[in-house]
């Protein structure tokens, strides 16, 4: 994390794929997609349902691999056959995902370090450590105070607000450059979108970066630099926010639909 | 208040096992006062052969919480076994063959970790048939005969791995001197196995495992390695059962395996891990041998044939099995409860446990 945060000087964009393709057997999820985000931008991503936006997001954080194409992080291209979600993890690219990103039956300070626990030598976890830090994030990062909610809880217990509070800690807590949020305010109440919007704020105010998929154009809107469309798997447009109300976006989505 | 007490009181690891386990032994003692009131019947008799069950139960308590199945390691007895018992008797190996039968389990452990991480198979399928071929390689190797260690008491093989701990005068039989050394070896692995389940990287990995593929993957766990690594370590711990076996019965046969497929097992779940996978309890699966294994002389000791004790053991697993799935899907309670008309909240609220169902696209 300090490394990375050493270098950050020396970068334009913190991610920037080129040429990327994706197939699901015979589904073609993402068409030669070409984007960059900016070392301190907010990225919005839409698209309807099966677009590719999650498919995109997970070429980028290690979980799939690109048929073809490249991807370069922090300006250096990256070794796409050597790529993991841990080597993800150590440039710093830290996601909250839609679908479930929680061991259910596991306890909370666990799902908190899966992953990168922290161990000594032979690999056992001191535990102790991690349930001090997992407090830490659950009162001061998260607040969760006086809900009834320890560290010793399970995932399965919480409601869909609380758990998307807890993948959020856990991206603030490791600090990343590039936090990427898949949804996060599906199913979540007026008060927690709220949270969630401010945090995406924290995040552009600290001097990260984020892409940020969202259905609700009105969120997406509100905290992006600049919105990427995608289509069927492909780009389809550009838009900087600032020169467009909710409305006019909304219809210009809706025409770009009616042309393809 | 009252929820605390009682989570704090539920939080024991394996406690309704212990609580049942306890009551058995104790109801086994009104029964069978001459032998359970006794120490033999703990100390030279479970001691001494309770421990390859207790092992593998233990081992299957990793791979069942990693929601997978290995069928296999009753054959990896079998060949393990027979590599030690022809290295040991006709070859005169002494410790080689030990180390023989320690590689031939890995091995075949690794085997079906690859083949159910790299290649796909489920692991019930996938271990079904190497059980098959290992079981057939072994009668292949062995010829179908059996083969007695006489004089194997002399060796050091036997001394450091089985036999009895050099306490008291065996002459005398007194409890003491009748504890063997594989309980204490066992013990060691066992209790080294629960730090690793507990506190080790690789077992907070397999409970992830176990509770789901995708989310693993995606907080970065390597869920192939990790699998290859379990089955490679069933394996292993197969051998040293088969190990144990062979040297305090003095002989090896090709079936010597065979009984504990569902005996390990059963002890597994009755213990209290959940055969959804996620999580488990070593404690749980010591104490489920012990039941399990306890269950014969205490049956057999009030008169029952082996018939019943086949059948109890199968009633107390069935029950075990129900008994837990009802404790840890909350849902799956309430829909029962819901079923017998019996309200457990007030009001029309839908229960907790129906959360509004997530988009699961894209995963
Ligand atoms: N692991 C997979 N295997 C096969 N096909 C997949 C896989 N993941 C995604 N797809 C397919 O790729 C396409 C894009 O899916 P993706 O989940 O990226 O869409 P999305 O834009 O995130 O949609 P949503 O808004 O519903 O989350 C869909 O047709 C989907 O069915
Ligand atoms: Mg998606």
């Amino acid at each position: 994390m300090t490394a990375a945060m050493a270098e950050s000087a020396s970068f334009a964009n913190i991610v920037r794929l080129a040429g990327v393709q994706k197939y699901f057997g015979a589904v073609h999820a993402l068409r030669n997609i070409n984007m960059a985000v900016g070392r301190n931008e907010i990225v919005g991503l839409i698209g309807d349902n099966g677009a590719g936006k999650s498919t995109l997001i997970k070429t980028i954080t290690g979980v799939h691999k690109p048929t073809s194409g490249r991807i370069f992080v922090r300006d250096k291209e990256i070794d796409l056959d050597a790529y993991s979600v841990g080597k993800a993890h150590d440039l710093s690219i830290e996601t909250v995902y839609q679908d479930k990103s929680l061991g259910e039956k596991q306890p909370l300070w666990r799902n908190f370090f899966v992953g990168r626990q922290i161990v000594n030598r032979f690999g056992f976890i001191d535990v102790k450590k991690e349930k001090e830090i997992a407090n830490d994030i659950l009162l001061n990062t998260i607040g969760f105070r006086g809900v009834g909610i320890s560290v010793d809880s399970t995932v399965q217990l919480l409601s869909g607000g609380e758990r998307q509070g807890i993948s959020i800690g856990r991206a603030m807590h490791f600090n990343s450059d590039l936090i990427i949020l898949d949804e996060p305010t599906a199913a979540l109440g007026v008060k927690e979108v709220r949270k969630v919007l401010d945090f995406v704020r924290r995040i552009k105010e600290s001097g990260r970066a984020s892409i940020y998929i969202e259905h609700n154009l009105a969120h997406v809107h509100e905290v992006a630099d600049r919105l990427i469309v995608l289509d069927r798997g492909e780009i389809v447009a550009e838009i900087r926010p600032s020169e467009m109300t909710v409305a006019e976006l909304t219809k210009y989505l809706i025409n770009i639909q009616h042309e393809r | 208040m009252k929820t605390a007490a009682r989570s704090r009181f539920a939080r024991i690891e394996g406690l309704p096992i212990i609580v049942v386990s306890v009551l058995i032994i104790g109801l086994f003692m009104i029964t069978a006062p001459s032998v359970f009131l006794r120490p033999e019947i703990y100390t030279s008799t479970m001691l001494s052969t309770a421990p390859p069950l207790i092992l593998l139960a233990t081992g299957l308590t990793f791979v069942i919480a990693a929601g997978e199945i290995d069928l296999s390691f009753p054959s990896i007895i079998g060949f393990s076994g027979c590599a030690f018992a022809i290295l040991f008797k006709l070859h005169g190996l002494g410790w080689i063959a030990i180390l023989a039968a320690l590689a031939a389990g890995v091995l075949i452990g690794f085997i079906n970790g690859v083949l159910v991480a790299k290649v796909g198979i489920p692991s019930f399928i996938a271990t079904l048939g190497t059980g098959f071929f290992w079981n057939g390689m072994a009668t292949f190797w062995s010829g179908g005969k059996s083969y007695a260690l006489r004089g194997v008491e002399d060796t050091s093989v036997y001394q450091i791995l089985v036999g009895n701990l050099p306490i008291g005068d065996p002459a005398t039989y007194v409890w003491y001197s009748q504890i063997s050394v594989q309980a204490v070896w066992m013990a060691a692995i066992v209790v080294f196995l629960w730090f690793v389940l507990n506190r080790h990287r690789f077992g907070e990995h397999i409970l992830f495992i176990g509770d789901s593929n995708d989310v693993s993957r995606v907080v970065g766990v390597d869920v192939d390695w990790e699998k290859i690594k379990l089955f490679t370590m069933m394996g292993l711990l197969a051998a040293i059962a088969a190990i144990m076996l062979t040297l305090e019965n003095r002989n090896y046969f090709g079936n010597q395996g065979q009984g504990y497929l569902l005996t390990a097992i059963a002890a597994v779940l009755i213990g209290g891990t959940s055969i959804f996978g996620g999580k488990a309890t070593i404690v749980g699966t010591v104490f489920g041998a012990v039941l399990i294994y306890l269950m014969e002389p205490g049956l057999v000791a009030a008169g029952a044939t082996a018939e019943t004790v086949q059948i109890m053991r199968g009633l107390v697993f069935l029950i075990a099995v129900i008994f837990y799935l009802f404790m840890d899907e909350p849902a799956r309670r309430r829909a029962l409860l819901a079923r017998f008309m019996i309200r457990t909240s007030s009001g029309p609220a839908k229960p907790a446990g129906e959360r509004p169902a997530q988009p699961t696209r894209g995963s």
